[in-house]
């Protein structure tokens, strides 16, 4: 470690607007509404940002991530992977935009010379992408729980307190999306699946198909 | 065969096909397909853009006060633009005025931005095109040295720091784990930079990783948070109060301090650092005068960063306001966007539809309805298409149009917009690189003119930065810390109807959204970002747009390695995550250059 007490990112990306891809965002929001840490602890809504997040990896000695990632297992699935393993498990199959662009940002804080000493991805298997202005679907937000979860399994070996939130003055809502964003104000919003086109096109239809 | 098309190209189809999809180190999903004649010179090029975009529709219904936070999230990059634009928008429809410190904050940030984007897009996303990172290997450090101090004072510059550089960059490379150096055209004959000069970029390359951290501070000061700042429709969401202390709260003296000195280490930075660099790599590409695409007939700027809050006037902009059409650089027309007759949008080659293709909609009345269907001469199949059929729609990009022009919008078109509009901010820069490559004006219509002027650029925004932090503080001085007007924040002070365009210039160009508001809710929201603009395919008239027309007449050394290709779609630091959405379920399949 850098130092006795070690710099912990818990650090969740994905885009919101896009049904499961949201899911890491979500977990993030999910744990400041309930959760603070003391200031070694830095919670981090990463939406989709490239660059932006290697400052916030080369602070971090030890790293988790929520994602949605494709395994290859059944719909909703979740799976743990841990160390060298998480920028090739990041890589194997590119679903989305930010994924290519997270494993760069891996490999870019490696090349400054700060890698965290410890990482830990909380992937679940995606049910759903191809619904722009979707939210969850419910086999991926059961695993909210679960995965925030398995991150405390993991962050206990480096003594992470996990307190409750007693009052509004404690949540550490600087790093979770904008109150219009929340999961609840989003799903509830939403217009109408007549209103808003939700298929992909041939492509991603055939693929669906196939799986 | 050859067909001229109406904006004075020549394509030609007869030569092999060559597809890039998806072209790498870009925002989002593009797809770029190209002939060949003989000689290996592109005589047709088509880009495709593979996903389609549908914030429009998710916004109907919603709160106009949040729509900021929605088009914050369509992009990993323009984040703080498009939330920008959106509460311009909204403001614009309901006729709210800003106090001037929103006004210089706001300016702050977009310019914070500009900074920050040309910066990273240059080193990180751009600079690889002209940099071969395995020639940076083998450079003598003691060269290097010498060559980075002939050109700059910049103190990280002895050959015991390049020497370690170096050694930090084989390391990596022989670990196997190449990461952003992986995929790249290494060795290629289209790289011209000795081995010094390619160690001097792969260093900047670092530094500038390492410093651009520096820079987004401010978003975090002025915004509350980054990434995802915060923005308020009225103003901007921070308090200022200069006798607080601590670091939560209002920004306090110490911050505003902070910010100030954020901005004359990014002055510094960009002219000790990246315009040196970009001339000297520019000084060996002198020869390669490709790309200039649309650059030199039709540009496009909506004009940006206003002086005084609350003037929409072009001459309160200090980035220029304009069109330039058939390359007259004479006249420069006022651009008008509530116009129905300017800005139109055409989807004749578009996977969208319309009951009449053969006309343009302007975005207050725009539809944004799917059409996924391949022309006739489409080879492949519907998942997997080996050459597009550009004679029918191929692109999930709609073709705007200026007054029926294909226009090109971005760094170039406004440095080429001032220039001239004898603008001396941006005619003197522009006079002393040409004076200092000793090159003749035509040079700046090319992908080394665009990828300059955003150089140039870069340092212009970073020393507005001062000019506005300055003018913030003063005005501070004078007793003034208001920041937002919250007068019309309630929807019961709104009409029951009502319209509105914001507007910025965004590192990458012109971005609109246009916003109808009815009874408190969003009723139709459109947005036309850059990259619509110049990654757009051909209209019904069969206008080509910026990228295809920059593509036209360039010569590619080795055909399975399209560098040259990358290095044109690049210098427009293309950003597709906003035009259009995901469509791939396994880029893995489709990354792949094919000679065909």
């Amino acid at each position: 470690m850098k130092s006795d007490t070690p710099n912990i990112l818990i650090l969740g990306i994905g885009n919101v607007l896009w049904a499961d891809e949201g899911f890491g965002v979500r977990v993030i929001e999910e744990i400041a509404a309930r959760y603070h840490f003391g200031p070694n602890v830095r919670l981090l809504d990463g939406g989709t940002q490239g660059i932006y997040l290697v400052d916030h990896i080369r602070w971090a000695d030890v790293l988790v991530v929520f994602d949605a990632v494709d395994y290859g297992l059944p719909a909703g699935a979740l799976k743990l992977v841990e160390g060298d393993e998480v920028p090739k498990f990041m890589g194997a199959k590119k679903m989305s935009l930010h994924q290519t662009g997270f494993q760069e940002v891996l490999a870019m804080a490696d090349l400054l010379g700060d890698y965290p000493e410890s990482l830990l991805l909380v992937g679940v298997q995606p049910v759903e992408l191809e619904d722009f202005g979707g939210s969850l679907r419910p086999a991926v937000k059961t695993q909210i729980e679960p995965a925030i979860r398995a991150a405390r399994g993991f962050l206990d070996r480096f003594g992470v307190q996990w307190l409750p939130v007693r009052d509004d003055v404690e949540r550490r809502v600087r790093d979770v999306p904008h109150p219009s964003l929340s999961m609840a104000v989003y799903e509830s919003g939403r217009p109408s699946t007549e209103a808003a086109c939700r298929i992909g096109d041939a492509r991603v239809l055939a693929a669906r198909g196939r799986g | 065969m050859s067909v001229q098309t109406p904006n004075g190209f020549e394509l030609d189809t007869s030569g092999q096909r060559i597809v890039v999809d998806p072209v790498t180190r870009i925002e989002g999903h593009m797809r770029c397909e190209v002939n060949l004649d003989e000689n290996n010179v592109i005589r047709n090029a088509v880009s495709t853009g593979t996903m389609w975009r549908g914030l429009e529709v998710i916004l109907r219904g919603r709160d106009p006060r949040d729509a900021w936070a929605f088009t914050e999230r369509i992009c990993g990059v323009c984040t703080g633009t498009h939330a920008l634009t959106s509460v311009r928008a909204v403001e614009d429809a309901l006729g709210i005025q800003i106090p001037e410190n929103a006004n210089s904050i706001r300016n702050i940030m977009q310019l914070t931005l500009q900074a920050h984007d040309h910066l990273v897009h240059f080193y990180h996303l751009h600079a690889l095109d002209w940099v071969d990172v395995v020639s940076a290997l083998k450079a003598d450090p003691k060269a290097t040295s010498e060559l980075a101090q002939s050109i700059s004072d910049w103190p990280l510059s002895s050959p015991g720091y390049f020497r370690d550089v170096q050694n930090r960059i084989k390391r990596f490379v022989e670990s196997g784990q190449l990461g952003p150096f992986m995929n790249g055209y290494w060795g290629n004959p289209a790289y011209k930079l000795p081995p010094e000069a390619n160690l001097m970029a792969v260093t900047h390359y670092l530094e500038a990783l390492d410093f651009q951290k520096e820079i987004v501070k401010i978003h975090t000061i002025y915004g509350g948070k980054n990434p995802h700042p915060n923005w308020l429709v009225g103003g901007v969401p921070c308090a200022i109060n200069v006798h607080e202390t601590g670091a939560v709260g209002a920004v306090n003296m110490e911050r505003l301090n902070l910010v100030s000195s954020i901005i004359d280490r990014t002055i510094e930075f960009i002219d000790k650092v990246y315009i040196p660099d970009l001339m000297a790599i520019a000084s060996f590409y002198k020869d390669w005068t490709y790309g200039g695409g649309l650059s030199s007939q039709s540009v496009m700027s909506y004009g940006d960063i206003p002086d005084r809050a609350n003037d929409s006037s072009a001459a309160n902009q200090m980035l220029p306001r304009g069109a330039i059409i058939n390359g007259n650089l004479a006249e420069v027309h006022d651009v008008d966007l509530r116009d129905p007759e300017q800005i139109q949008e055409f989807v004749a080659h578009s996977w969208f539809t319309y009951a009449d293709e053969s006309k343009g909609l302007h975005p207050w009345d725009g539809v944004t309805e799917p059409n996924f269907v391949l022309g006739p001469n489409t080879k492949g199949t519907r998942t997997r298409i080996e050459a597009i059929d550009e004679g029918a729609k191929y692109s999930w990009i709609k073709a705007p149009r200026w007054r029926g022009h294909a226009m090109e919008v971005g760094p170039l078109a406004r440095w080429v917009i001032g220039y001239a509009q004898g603008n001396p901010e941006f005619k003197e820069p522009v006079e002393k690189v040409l004076t200092d490559l000793q090159l003749p004006v035509s040079a700046l219509f090319s992908t080394l003119g665009r990828t300059a002027a955003r150089g140039l650029e870069g340092s212009w925004a970073a020393h507005k930065m001062r000019y506005f932090q300055d003018k913030l503080m003063a005005n501070i001085k004078a007793g003034d810390s208001n920041t937002a007007n919250i007068e019309k924040w309630d929807p019961k002070t709104w009409p029951k109807e009502a319209k509105g365009v914001g507007t910025t210039e965004a590192p990458r160009g012109a971005l609109g959204h246009w916003i109808v508001i009815k009874a408190g809710k969003i009723d139709n929201y459109q947005a036309v970002v850059p990259t619509t603009w110049n990654g757009s395919p051909r209209d019904p008239a069969g206008n080509i747009g910026a990228f295809e027309a920059a593509l036209l007449n360039t010569p590619v050394a080795k055909a399975d390695e399209p560098l040259e290709i990358l290095r044109t779609l690049h210098s427009f630091d293309p950003c597709l995550a906003c035009s259009t959405h995901v469509m791939s379920p396994d880029g893995e399949e489709m990354a792949r250059v094919k000679v065909r």
